[in-house]
């Protein structure tokens, strides 16, 4: 199929960008969206222009690292999954398709669609691990009773990849349902109640510094999130730094 | 305790709790005016003893104002630190695949409520407190019903009470159940929740909105 490409442009994280057009022809409605911005970054680089600058790694959903606002959503018009799971057959000849970086004021664009996702690491630094000794006696992990729907709703929130699809999704750019993930995880396991007070407190904190906005509980980021993640945990990351206020 | 109320989740839990208590007070306040549809004598009553009582007078309606006017206040900052959360605006945005209208426009259907708000305080609040406590008339325990019909005699009244109150209808269809999930209710309550949500959001509007209708087609 042939399309029309609206890319935001950017040289750097000071210049301004702007939306410029592309053309790609004879896209395969097997190739995934990433697949397809290597064919117009190839017809780029073979004309001599700078090609467009994106983040990947993975491509098979588990990194989080690629990201891209695509027709005016996150990872695209297909649901739980991520840029690069995303595949042309979404698209139809002739479409013209807008992909914009991720945007928030926490991610600052640094070329291209690439944008700054260190915030989300910074939270992760203020809380999100529990401290244990690993000097080779460590208690084995199995000999802690855990039921079976704690285990399982720790493992569903652990599955969150830290893309930011939420916080791009979100009108307020807020990132309480990755912060609420990252928060449940540790949360629902006997491992985490000993720092549990601190951490939500420590990463509310620190979210709140990054400048991510406030949720309004419009609930776009569940259906945008690639790994399902439930506004049940940011209920629970509510119900945590409650619990830790008065505790 | 005050770190709390200046984080994120403090201010969410804030507005809930403002949102609370003002959607216990419509419950009141349309139980009152209900009785207006079936008895003159029983709505003067009732209006005589909110308009009286010092408990309702001197405690409840302080708290009802300052309530209405934390929520307003707190629902305009966190509005604007919101839009600066976001930074560049989207070219192309899809909100409608993800997100409902009602919850994409609280600012709006709030700020149609806080102009129905400027009316009705012109209408009922001013004259009233003007009637206690500025003129000084003599207490008249019957004179509310005749003043209640009288407001609703124009059309252009009647009709900004009708939009206002669909505009409160959409703005709690997303608020109920949203200000039960700030204070962490779970997600399995959730879905009880927005089924009474949904109810509370059409009956109480829909309350206000046949008072209003009723007295300007009954009174000749
Ligand atoms: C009797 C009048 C009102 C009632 C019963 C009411 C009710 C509610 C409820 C239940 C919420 C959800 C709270 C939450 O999510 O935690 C809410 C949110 C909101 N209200 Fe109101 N409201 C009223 C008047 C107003 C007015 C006058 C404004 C003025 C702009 C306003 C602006 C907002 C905004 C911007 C939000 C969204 C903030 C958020 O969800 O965190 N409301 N309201
Ligand atoms: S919660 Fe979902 S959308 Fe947000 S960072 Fe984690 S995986 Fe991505
Ligand atoms: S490149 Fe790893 S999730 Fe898409």
């Amino acid at each position: 199929m042939n399309l029309t490409l609206k890319i935001w442009r950017q040289k750097d994280s000071k210049s301004k960008g702007q939306m410029v057009d592309y053309k790609v022809t004879e896209i395969s409605e097997h190739m995934s969206f990433l697949e397809m911005m290597d064919v117009l970054n190839e017809q780029l680089v073979n004309s001599g222009e700078e090609p467009v600058a994106f983040d990947h790694d993975c491509r098979e959903g588990i990194c989080g690292m690629c990201s891209m606002y695509i027709n005016g959503e996150a990872h695209g018009p297909d649901r739980g999954v991520t840029t690069c799971q995303l595949h042309m057959r979404m698209f139809k000849d002739g479409d013209t398709i807008t992909i914009e970086p991720f945007r928030a004021a926490a991610f600052p664009v640094i070329k291209d669609l690439v944008v700054d996702r260190m915030a989300f690491e910074r939270i992760q630094q203020a809380g999100g691990y529990i401290s244990v000794n690993t000097s080779g006696n460590t208690q084995d992990a199995n000999s802690i009773p855990i039921s079976k729907h704690a285990a399982d709703e720790a493992m569903d929130a652990a599955t969150c990849i830290g893309c930011g699809a939420c916080v791009a999704t979100c009108k307020n750019s807020s990132a309480m349902l990755f912060v609420g993930a990252k928060v449940s995880q540790f949360a629902l396991l006997p491992q985490g109640q000993v720092e549990a007070a601190d951490r939500v407190r420590n990463m509310v904190a620190q979210m709140d510094l990054e400048g991510f906005g406030n949720c309004t509980n419009t609930g776009a980021c569940e259906i945008e999130c690639p790994k399902g993640i439930s506004l049940e945990n940011i209920a629970r990351m509510n119900r945590e730094l409650m619990k830790s206020t008065v505790s | 305790m005050s770190g709390f109320f200046k984080s994120s989740i403090g201010r969410k839990v804030a507005m809930a709790l403002s949102a609370f208590f003002l959607m216990f007070f419509l419950i009141i306040h349309l139980a009152v005016n209900i009785t207006s549809l079936f008895s003159a004598d029983v709505f003067n009553e009732m209006s005589h003893f909110m308009g009286t009582n010092p408990l309702v007078q001197f405690a409840l309606q302080p708290v009802l104002i300052f309530g209405v006017v934390f929520h307003f206040i707190m629902g305009f900052v966190l509005e604007l630190r919101n839009k600066k959360a976001k930074g560049v605006a989207y070219a192309k945005n899809n909100g409608a695949a993800n997100s409902t209208w009602m919850s994409r426009n609280m600012v709006y259907s709030g700020l149609v409520i806080l102009a129905f708000l400027v009316l009705h305080f012109i209408d009922f609040w001013f004259p009233e407190l003007n009637y206690k406590y500025i003129a000084v008339n003599p207490e008249d325990p019957t004179r509310y019903f005749h003043e209640l019909q009288e407001k609703f005699i124009p059309v252009w009244r009647v009709a900004a009470y009708v939009i206002a109150f669909i505009l409160l209808g959409l703005h709690l269809a997303h608020g109920f159940a949203s200000s039960f999930q700030s204070l962490g209710a779970s997600t399995i309550r959730q879905k009880t929740l927005q089924t009474f949500g949904k109810a509370y959001s059409i009956i109480i509007p829909l309350g206000f909105i046949v008072i209003a209708l009723y007295h300007h087609f009954s009174h000749h």
